[in-house]
């Protein structure tokens, strides 16, 4: 039984070097090509053989920043909702909601995204434009609601139910003496929750950040419904763009040559050392705290 | 001078010991800021929901007009009529023997870091790390490491290589979960079995997983639940098969729901894509039925073992 166990265990790992082992060998005409500029090189001129993955991961950085700054303050009020306001009934039923929101295959939100989010997106870019263009990352709207906005708002929606139950959860944990106490001094609830939950939780709720950053930087079909595949960089968001994950889900199955699926695997190394660093630095933030994506 | 304003102070608000206490200057302030907080959560919330709500409603208007009976029981024929059953068909098969992989590794997995591993043991703590590195990994990474792994060397796309994926998809899920569900058998059980002198491993067959079946059972629904979902790892590796036949042989490419909606959306064919929802639709009940389930299941469960 031990035994059997034990080969579970390093079958895990087996998976996990070989698995970079693969990228790695597949990538190898790409990286002896390109080298490290790839990463920051903006080309990516497949017919040309020229790649270059800087405009695909520039993508990737500004969809995933944009959904965990619109997530983050939603998803911890959604858990401190759930774990300090709602009465019992209301918690039992809203909290499994948030997380059936999470169980929602991405599949499907590019679908959705893309017919009814896309139109709606459409008609706010205009009224956003003008309320704040002379920031440039508001600039004129995109033709038809297909951009890296859009696809921000996609994948918020897709991290929002991590970072609010993992919060929610972490929420629960701080002892109940400490909130009283603060109340018996005379602290109002937004007091106990500045002076007691948030700063005991600190840590564990950037990890739960990080982690839908993690969840944010991967997603790929999703983003490729909305993004619009455009492989250059634009200073507005509500241009159309890509990121790394979208463009090997767009271009994986119709390489052009060879090399094009080298690059293709290069760009998912360089994605799988970004999931990497943030499960690491997850787990390195977490501290005492036992954060990581779970199903139950 | 103090003895001035102190007066004024008085005679400026005079105490009413029958007045209503109603807070006033700064302690208003801080109510209403806390007021205010507890509104803006309260909203968040709302907006949660009402998410889910749009989410749902939007796949089940448009998905509503294609389904019927006849939907789910019949083949896609030409570009935008008939069914998908072949689709349907394919995702059970690839799932299913994606979780036949990965069910057993990943509850061995479980035990080990549970049951045999002691508490400071380095090397479960390098499992653990593992375990959640590979949860994190994009699916689609995860799809293109099986295309290298097996792909490549058939030479051909197969069920079969997108069930590895999705069983890398779940394996730390299932890890996960089931370490979860073990850690709450009461130790009090494992102490009895030691006591009657029982080996490690017949305690683990005959007491510990039997007593976290509930448990495990949903974790295992739940992961499975999420790979029937997914796309990505099917896209590089099962995505060319015979879109209107229904194909059992796992080691030729299998349809599956979430290609079929995947590469009906651009279609150009409103029909195409009213067919493309009804999938959608279907796939998401699927889900979330398997997911309203596997949570009845762990709460019955909890209950028996006392939590």
């Amino acid at each position: 039984m031990f035994g059997l166990c034990a080969v579970a265990g390093v079958l895990v790992v087996l998976t996990l070097v070989d698995l970079v082992y693969q990228l790695v060998t597949n990538a190898q005409p790409a990286i002896s090509k390109f080298g490290l500029g790839f990463v920051t090189s903006t080309t990516w001129k497949p017919n040309f053989s020229i790649e270059g993955a800087g405009a695909l991961l520039y993508g990737t950085a500004v969809t995933s920043l944009m959904a965990v700054v619109l997530a983050t303050p939603l998803g911890v009020a959604i858990g401190l909702y759930l774990s300090m306001m709602a009465p019992r009934r209301v918690r039992a039923v809203v909290g499994p909601l948030v997380e059936l929101l999470a169980a929602v295959p991405s599949i499907i939100y590019g679908f959705w995204g893309l017919v009814v989010l896309v139109p709606f997106v459409d008609k706010l870019e205009p009224g956003l434009h003008s309320a704040l263009g002379f920031i440039p990352l508001f600039g004129p709207a995109s033709p038809i609601g297909i951009s890296v906005f859009t696809a921000g708002l996609v994948l918020t929606v897709m991290i929002l139910p991590i970072i609010s139950a993992l919060s929610r959860d972490l929420f629960l944990t701080v002892p109940t003496e400490l909130k009283d106490g603060a109340a018996a001094l005379g602290a109002t609830p937004w007091e106990v929750i500045r002076g007691i939950v948030l700063p005991t939780t600190v840590s564990g709720v950037s990890a739960a950040v990080v982690l839908g950053l993690g969840r944010a930087l991967g997603e790929a079909i999703a983003v490729s419904f909305v993004i619009g595949d455009v492989t250059a960089i634009h200073k507005s968001l509500f241009d159309p763009g890509s990121s790394g994950a979208a463009e090997i889900a767009n271009q994986f199955t119709s390489p052009v040559n060879s090399l094009h699926t080298a690059a293709m695997f290069y760009v998912g190394l360089v994605l799988v050392v970004i999931g990497m660093l943030t499960s690491v630095a997850a787990r390195t933030i977490a501290g005492r705290f036992d954060v990581t994506q779970r199903v139950i | 001078m103090s003895a001035t304003s102190e007066t004024t102070l008085f005679e400026a608000m005079p105490f009413d010991p029958t007045a209503p206490l109603t807070p006033t200057g700064n302690l208003r302030r801080r109510a209403g800021v806390s007021r205010f907080v507890q509104v803006t959560a309260t909203a968040a919330a709302i907006f949660a929901v009402a998410v889910l709500v749009i989410v749902l409603y939007g796949v089940a208007v448009r998905g509503a007009s294609a389904l019927s009976f006849s939907f789910v029981i019949t083949n896609p024929t030409g570009l935008a009529g008939g069914g998908i059953f072949n689709s349907l068909l394919g995702t059970l098969e690839i799932v299913a023997f994606a979780a036949l992989i990965a069910l057993p590794i990943g509850v061995l997995t479980g035990l080990y870091l549970t049951e045999f591993a002691g508490p400071r043991s380095r090397t479960a703590n390098a499992l653990r790390f593992a375990l959640d590195i590979m949860a994190g990994l994009p699916t689609i990474i995860v799809g293109l490491f099986v295309y290298g792994l097996i792909v490549i060397p058939q030479h051909r796309q197969s069920g079969f290589a997108g069930a590895v994926a999705l069983a890398i998809v779940m394996l730390p899920l299932m890890a996960r979960s089931s370490q979860e569900v073990l850690l709450l058998v009461p130790g009090s059980l494992r102490e009895a079995a030691d006591a009657l002198g029982v080996s490690r491993w017949r305690t683990v067959l005959s007491v510990i997983l039997p007593a976290a079946f509930g448990g495990i059972l949903t974790g295992a629904i739940l992961a499975t639940a999420r790979a029937a979902g997914e796309t990505a790892p099917l896209l590089i590796c099962d995505s060319i098969f015979n879109p209107t036949a229904t194909e059992f042989n796992l080691f030729h490419g299998v349809p599956s729901v979430s290609m079929f909606i995947y590469t009906s959306y651009d279609l150009p064919l409103a029909q195409a894509v009213t067919r493309a929802w009804g999938a959608a639709f279907v796939l998401m009940m699927l889900i979330l039925i398997a997911n309203v389930l596997a949570r009845l299941i762990l709460a019955r469960s909890r209950a028996k073992m006392g939590r």
